[in-house]
């Protein structure tokens, strides 16, 4: 019981970062029906830029670390969105209205890029932050020999995940730019046509997504305290997975799919082998699609001719 | 008209950069992970073969002729080694200094031994690379058959009646070595309560760490790397676990300690007797610092690799790799290890591994009998 209850701890913390990223990529997809591969690397470019503003931060002396975390995660969520926005003028707008597969190779490059650009300016070595939320919480203990724990970390990831995801929801839902991604994701022709700014949704489309992965970047950073340039591919894997899994497009289900994905490899590590996870993971993937090959909560498709 | 006279220019550059230097100079090569999660020991290697060809070159060279070093980037990825090996024959240099991941030396050594070059590596410890029978594979480190009985034997003495864990990466180095420290725990009449493998580049091992938690495991033994075995370290100090943490010679690096920040105290780990504190190593130690390099891990290794390889070089009069190697085998080597000597195989005569112990501010320092 204790057991399965920690490992279910385990498990939404790292889904929550899972689904964090997965956000970014349904959303692109909802608005623009293309997969932003370069997503994976804004969130590692997003983590660099929070590990910079942490080291900045404390050659400045502030090191009061609830201040501190707070500046990071302003400064990152701004710089990040940048590179979001940056990432959808440069390579895919100008190929707005071309061929599918053009936006989806420049996406491809873009990844590229976005890899060897952090290689590049910060050196290939892993990249290290000492622990600095620290101390654990024991929220139940029946006087068993384990009890169940929670560290400020894991609360810290969980909590500020579902106040985005809620915050973010009641944006899509009920306001006037919420309207405007909502008109665009049904039909952007027609949306354009009625005085929806396209190009300005889709551009702050991009930025909303780029600084939700920059979270999950500071998250990720914080909880395990190494990165490198190559994290967002693995990362971006597991999101997209995350995101497909759960409905591609559909928000909750990007939530959903992330959390279940962590979940999956966590109870898979807990009661089989560890060294199977991923199979575990992609092989429930494989069976959710042949039963519901929308995603858990995804709307099926209706053929736009 | 244009491209076929840039074809030309670029043809006769080629034909200018492979003749020019030959005939004044002998190209030798240094591989290991430059890039990716374990680059900071690629960089070991690379500290330890330049400050040895700057030493050499300054007295004199090697055969009259002056060193020059190319470096050479495996990213400890078996088929990348394959290649970097591949170009080190194309450029027909004789020897080669690496590499550093078992599993890249390994494979890397078919390619020099088809294409003549002989090869020494100061740091891949897993058995196979010497028990092959190729003429042209060397170490100056140890082998995992005999860290792991160390280790073995060091978990069998010091934690009896505790529960004990064996985890490792499935890497030919991991899943070696922690197979040899197995068996010597076993042979010890000690069985490991868990034994498990994760992946290379994992970075959430929260799911092991709370399942070694759960069965309450007192020491557990990682056969793997430097950056999973911090983690993994990291990870049990969140979920408050005390357990003890002991590895191989892979965690000989200062970045353990960055991962780990403060709780890499009392972590175990085997290594060569320290090198620095040899005497015959005081005054390159010397050196090295007075360049803001510490020569920790394998740095002096690969400095030894080189030392030799020029003594057998001069000994033997050519830089034939044959040739060579024939004269490493019959000879005694002087290096900033001390007096170096191999086997039929190509390992070294003396080995002997010891017990380290991380301290608070970083460092790993030998652990008193």
């Amino acid at each position: 019981m204790e057991y399965f209850l920690q490992q279910l701890i385990n498990g939404l913390a790292l889904g929550s970062i899972y689904g964090l990223v997965a956000i970014g990529y349904t959303m692109v997809y909802g608005i623009i029906g293309m997969i932003n591969f370069a997503h994976g690397d804004i969130f590692m470019v997003g983590a660099f830029i929070a590990l910079l503003a942490f080291l900045i931060l404390v050659a400045i002396g502030v090191t009061a670390i609830p201040l501190a975390l707070f500046l990071v995660l302003l400064i990152a969520m701004l710089l990040t969105s940048l590179y979001g926005w940056a990432v959808e003028r440069i390579a895919y707008r100008p190929l707005r209205g071309s061929f599918r597969l053009a936006p989806l190779i420049s996406a491809i490059g873009m990844s590229i890029v976005l890899q060897n650009y952090v290689q590049l300016a910060q050196g290939a070595r892993v990249k290290t932050l000492p622990p600095l939320v620290t101390g654990v919480h024991t929220i139940l203990d029946l006087g068993n020999r384990l009890v169940v724990q929670i560290s400020n970390i894991q609360l810290l990831i969980i909590v500020t995940t579902f106040a985005l995801m809620t915050g973010f929801s009641w944006l899509v839902a009920s306001t006037s730019l919420g309207r405007d991604m909502r008109a665009c994701e049904q039909d952007l022709k027609m949306a354009a046509l009625l005085g929806v700014d396209t190009n300005k949704t889709i551009s702050l489309t991009f930025l909303i997504g780029a600084a939700l992965a920059s979270v999950a970047g500071i998250m990720y950073l914080l909880y395990y305290g190494v990165i490198d340039f190559h994290i967002g591919f693995v990362a971006g894997v597991k999101a997209f997975t995350a995101a497909v899994l759960g409905g591609i497009g559909s928000l909750p289900g990007a939530m959903l799919g992330g959390l279940l994905i962590g979940l999956i490899e966590t109870y898979w590590s807990a009661y089989f082998s560890v060294q199977y996870k991923d199979v575990a993971a992609f092989s429930i993937l494989i069976v959710v699609l042949i039963f519901m090959p929308t995603g858990i909560l995804g709307r099926p498709e209706v053929e736009k001719v | 008209m244009k491209s076929a006279r840039l074809v030309a220019l670029v043809a006769a550059a080629g034909l200018f950069a492979a003749t020019g230097p030959a005939f004044s100079q002998i190209t030798i090569g240094v591989a290991g992970p430059m890039t990716g999660q374990y680059a900071s020991f690629g960089e070991q290697l690379r500290n330890g073969a330049n400050l040895a060809l700057e030493d050499i070159n300054a007295a004199g060279g090697v055969l009259k002729k002056q060193l020059k070093l190319v470096v050479g980037d495996d990213a400890c990825d078996p088929k990348q080694a394959r290649a970097t090996a591949d170009r080190f024959v194309a450029q027909r240099v004789p020897f080669v200094m690496g590499h550093y991941c078992s599993s890249s030396s390994i494979p890397a050594s078919e390619a020099y031994a088809e294409g003549n070059v002989l090869q020494i590596t100061p740091a891949s410890t897993n058995p196979t690379f010497t028990e092959r029978k190729l003429w042209n594979t060397f170490r100056v480190c140890g082998r995992d058959d005999q860290q792991g009985a160390v280790a073995g034997k060091y978990l069998a003495d010091n934690f009896k009646g505790k529960k004990i864990a064996i985890l490792n990466d499935k890497s030919t180095y991991g899943a070696g070595l922690a197979n040899e420290t197995k068996k010597a725990l076993n042979a010890a009449g000690i069985t490991e309560v868990l034994n498990e493998a994760y992946t290379q580049g994992d970075k959430d091992f929260t799911a092991l760490v709370s399942r070694m938690k759960a069965a309450e495991i007192d020491v557990v033994y990682v056969g793997g790397y430097h950056t999973e075995a911090g983690l993994i370290l990291r990870q049990m100090r969140d979920q408050g676990m005390k357990t003890i943490l002991m590895a191989g010679d892979a965690l000989a690096d200062k970045q353990f300690a960055s991962i780990t920040g403060q709780h890499a105290e009392g972590v175990l780990m085997t290594f060569g007797p320290d090198p620095r504190n040899r005497p015959s190593a005081a005054e390159i130690v010397k050196k090295f610092k007075a360049k803001g390099i510490d020569p920790e891990g394998y740095t002096l290794y690969t400095y030894a690799a080189l030392q030799i390889w020029a003594q057998a070089v001069e000994k033997t009069g050519s830089t034939d790799p044959k040739k060579v190697a024939a004269t490493i085998k019959a000879g005694k080597w002087n290096t900033v290890l001390g007096e170096i000597s191999y086997d039929a195989k190509g390992d070294i005569t003396v080995l002997d591994y010891v017990v380290y112990q991380w301290k608070a501010d970083g460092t790993y320092a030998e652990l008193k009998k």
